[in-house]
C-alpha cells in the first residue's frame, strides 16, 4: 500500500539519520561519563564520590534543588494564572520579562548579584555592617539558581493554561466551588503533566547550573561548591577519574527524573482506568 | 425573581449593554434573542456572576446580586459546549457541585450517590456513570451539562446557546426534555438563542437584544 506523501525510502533515512544523531548527540556522551567514571573501577568511583568535599558537594546541590524547585514552582504557576488568565496593561511586558533568565547569559546573571550584594555592590556596605553573606556563601548560590530557573515552570504551564480556555473553571464557579477548590479540582489536574514538566525541568537545571553559580559561589571547597563546580575544579587538576565520578552522579540523576516522570505518567493513566473499572462494577 | 436596572457593561471600548431594564417573574421560561454581539450571552453572564457590571443594579431573589458570588446565586448555568471537566468522570461531574460545598451543608457519600443516580435517570443517562465526558455524543454530553447544574437544586436555571452544537433531531428531543424539566422542577428558566423559531418554541417571553438595548419584548405587559 502507498502511503500518503514521501516515498518509503525516504522515510526509512530520516528514520536512520534521526537515530544516528541522537547516537551520537545524546547516548554517547552519557556512555562516555560512565565509562570515563568507572575507569578506574568501582571502589574509585564510590571512595570519589563519598570524599568529604564531594559529599559537601552532593548536599549543597540537593539543598538548593530543595528550596529553589518548591520556590519556583508556586511563582511559575501563580505567573502563569496572572499571565493569561488577567488582561492588564503591562502585561506583554511582563510575559516578555518572565522569559528574561533564559535570554541573559548566566554568567552576567550571577555578575548582577555581585554588583548587588558583593562587597563593592550597592548593597554590600549594609549588608557587611549586619553581618549577612550573600556572594561567595550559600545564599549568593541559591539566589543565582532561582534567577536562572524561574521561567521554566511558567513557560511549560502558560501556553495549555491558554489552551484549556476558562468555560471549566467558570463551571466549577457557578457550581459554588471556591476560588482554591476550582484551582485543586480543575485547573491543576488539567495541567499537571505540563506543570510536573516544568518541575523536572527547573529540578534538572538548578542540579546542574554552572554559569551563574560559578560567579557568586567564589568555589570555597565544602562549603560553597555545588556538584557542576566540583567537578570543574577536579577537571583543572587533572584528577579526570573523580570528576566523571560526579559528573556520573549527576547524569543519573538526570535519568532518574526522565524516569521518573515517565512512571508518574504511566501510573496516573493506570489509575484511571482502574478507577473507571471501579466504577464500572460498583452496583 | 431576577431584576436588572440601567445595567451597563463595556470591554475595553466597546459598550456590549447599554442600559437593560428587565424584570423576570418567578417561575417563567424566558429567551433572549438577538444577533451575535447584541448583547445576550453577556447579560446572562451577568446574571450568573461571571462578569461584573460596570454600573445598574441586578438583584436576584430580592438580594443585591453584588454581594452574592456566582456559587451563592442558586442558578445553574449550562456553557454552551458544556464544559464539562474533562479529567472527571459523568459521576463525579455530576457530583461536584455537591462535593464542593461547605462541610456542613456536604451530603454524605450515600446521599450524594443517591442524588447522582437520580439525576442520571432523570436525564436517560443510566450506566454511564463511569464514562469520561470524551466518550460520550454530543446530546449525551449536553444530558450530563443539564444534570450536573440542577444536582445542586437551583431555582434559576441560565443557559448559553444549549442546543447550537446539536443536529436536528437531538435538539428537537432535548428541547422537549427542557421545557418538561422546567414545568417539574418549577425553574426560573432564562435561555440565549439566535434561533427565533426555537425561542418562540420554548419560551413564554421573547427578549430581543440589539446592540445592547433591550429592542423587543413579548412579555413587556407582565411588567405592569
Amino acid at each position: 500500500m502507498r502511503g500518503i506523501g514521501e516515498a518509503q525510502w525516504v522515510r526509512v533515512a530520516l528514520v536512520v539519520a534521526c537515530a544516528v544523531v541522537m547516537a551520537v548527540m545524546l547516548v554517547l556522551p552519557l556512555v562516555v561519563v560512565f565509562s570515563q567514571a568507572l575507569s578506574k573501577g568501582w571502589d574509585f568511583m564510590v571512595a570519589a564520590i563519598t570524599e568529604p568535599d564531594a559529599m559537601a558537594a552532593i548536599r549543597l546541590t540537593a539543598l538548593v534543588a530543595a528550596i529553589v524547585v518548591p520556590l519556583n514552582t508556586v511563582f511559575g504557576v501563580a505567573a502563569a494564572w496572572c499571565l493569561v488568565r488577567f488582561r492588564f496593561r503591562g502585561r506583554g511586558l511582563l510575559v516578555a520579562l518572565i522569559e528574561l533568565p533564559f535570554s541573559v547569559s548566566p554568567v552576567v546573571a550571577g555578575m548582577v548579584f555581585v554588583l548587588l550584594f558583593g562587597l563593592q555592590g550597592w548593597f554590600g556596605p549594609f549588608l557587611m555592617r549586619n553581618g549577612v553573606h550573600i556572594i561567595f556563601a550559600v545564599p549568593g548560590v541559591i539566589l543565582a539558581s532561582l534567577f536562572v530557573t524561574l521561567p521554566f515552570v511558567a513557560r511549560q504551564v502558560m501556553p495549555l493554561l491558554a489552551a484549556i480556555g476558562v468555560a471549566e473553571e467558570e463551571a466549577a464557579l457557578t457550581l459554588g466551588a471556591s476560588g482554591w477548590q476550582m484551582f485543586w479540582r480543575v485547573t491543576l489536574p488539567r495541567i499537571r503533566w505540563a506543570l510536573l514538566t516544568g518541575v523536572l525541568l527547573c529540578n534538572a537545571r538548578a542540579m546542574g547550573e554552572f554559569g551563574a553559580v560559578a560567579v557568586v559561589s567564589g568555589h570555597i571547597r565544602g562549603l560553597t561548591n555545588t556538584m557542576p563546580l566540583q567537578i570543574e575544579i577536579l577537571t583543572n587538576e587533572y584528577n579526570l577519574a573523580a570528576a566523571f565520578a560526579i559528573a556520573a552522579l549527576l547524569a543519573c540523576l538526570a535519568l532518574v527524573t526522565i524516569g521518573l516522570r515517565a512512571v508518574l505518567e504511566w501510573r496516573s493513566r493506570l489509575a484511571l482506568a482502574l478507577g473507571q473499572q471501579a466504577l464500572l462494577v460498583r452496583p | 425573581m431576577i431584576r436588572l436596572r440601567g445595567v451597563v457593561k463595556s470591554f475595553g471600548p466597546g459598550r456590549v449593554l447599554d442600559g437593560v431594564d428587565l424584570d423576570i417573574a418567578e417561575g417563567s421560561f424566558v429567551a433572549l434573542l438577538g444577533p451575535s454581539g447584541s448583547g445576550k450571552t453577556t447579560l446572562l453572564r451577568l446574571m450568573a456572576g461571571l462578569e461584573q457590571e460596570d454600573s445598574g443594579e441586578i438583584t436576584i431573589a430580592g438580594q443585591d446580586a453584588r454581594a452574592l458570588k456566582p456559587g451563592e446565586r442558586k442558578l445553574g448555568f449550562v456553557f454552551q459546549n458544556y464544559a464539562l471537566f474533562g479529567h472527571m468522570t459523568v459521576f463525579e461531574n455530576i457530583a461536584f457541585g455537591l462535593r464542593v460545598k461547605k462541610r456542613g451543608q456536604r451530603p454524605s457519600e450515600v446521599a450524594i450517590r443517591a442524588t447522582v443516580e437520580r439525576f442520571l435517570a432523570m436525564m436517560q443517562l443510566e450506566g454511564l456513570g463511569p464514562r469520561l465526558p470524551g466518550q460520550l455524543s454530543g446530546g449525551q454530553r449536553q444530558r450530563v451539562a443539564f444534570a450536573r447544574a440542577l444536582a445542586v437544586e437551583p431555582r434559576i436555571l441560565l443557559l448559553d446557546e444549549p442546543f447550537g452544537a446539536l443536529d436536528r433531531e437531538v435538539r428537537e428531543s432535548l428541547r422537549v426534555s427542557l421545557r418538561k424539566l422546567h414545568d417539574d422542577l418549577g425553574l426560573t428558566t432564562v435561555f440565549v438563542s439566535h434561533d427565533e423559531e426555537e425561542a418562540h418554541a420554548l419560551a413564554d417571553r421573547v427578549v430581543t437584544l440589539d446592540q445592547g438595548r433591550i429592542a423587543q419584548d413579548s412579555g413587556a405587559y407582565e411588567k405592569a
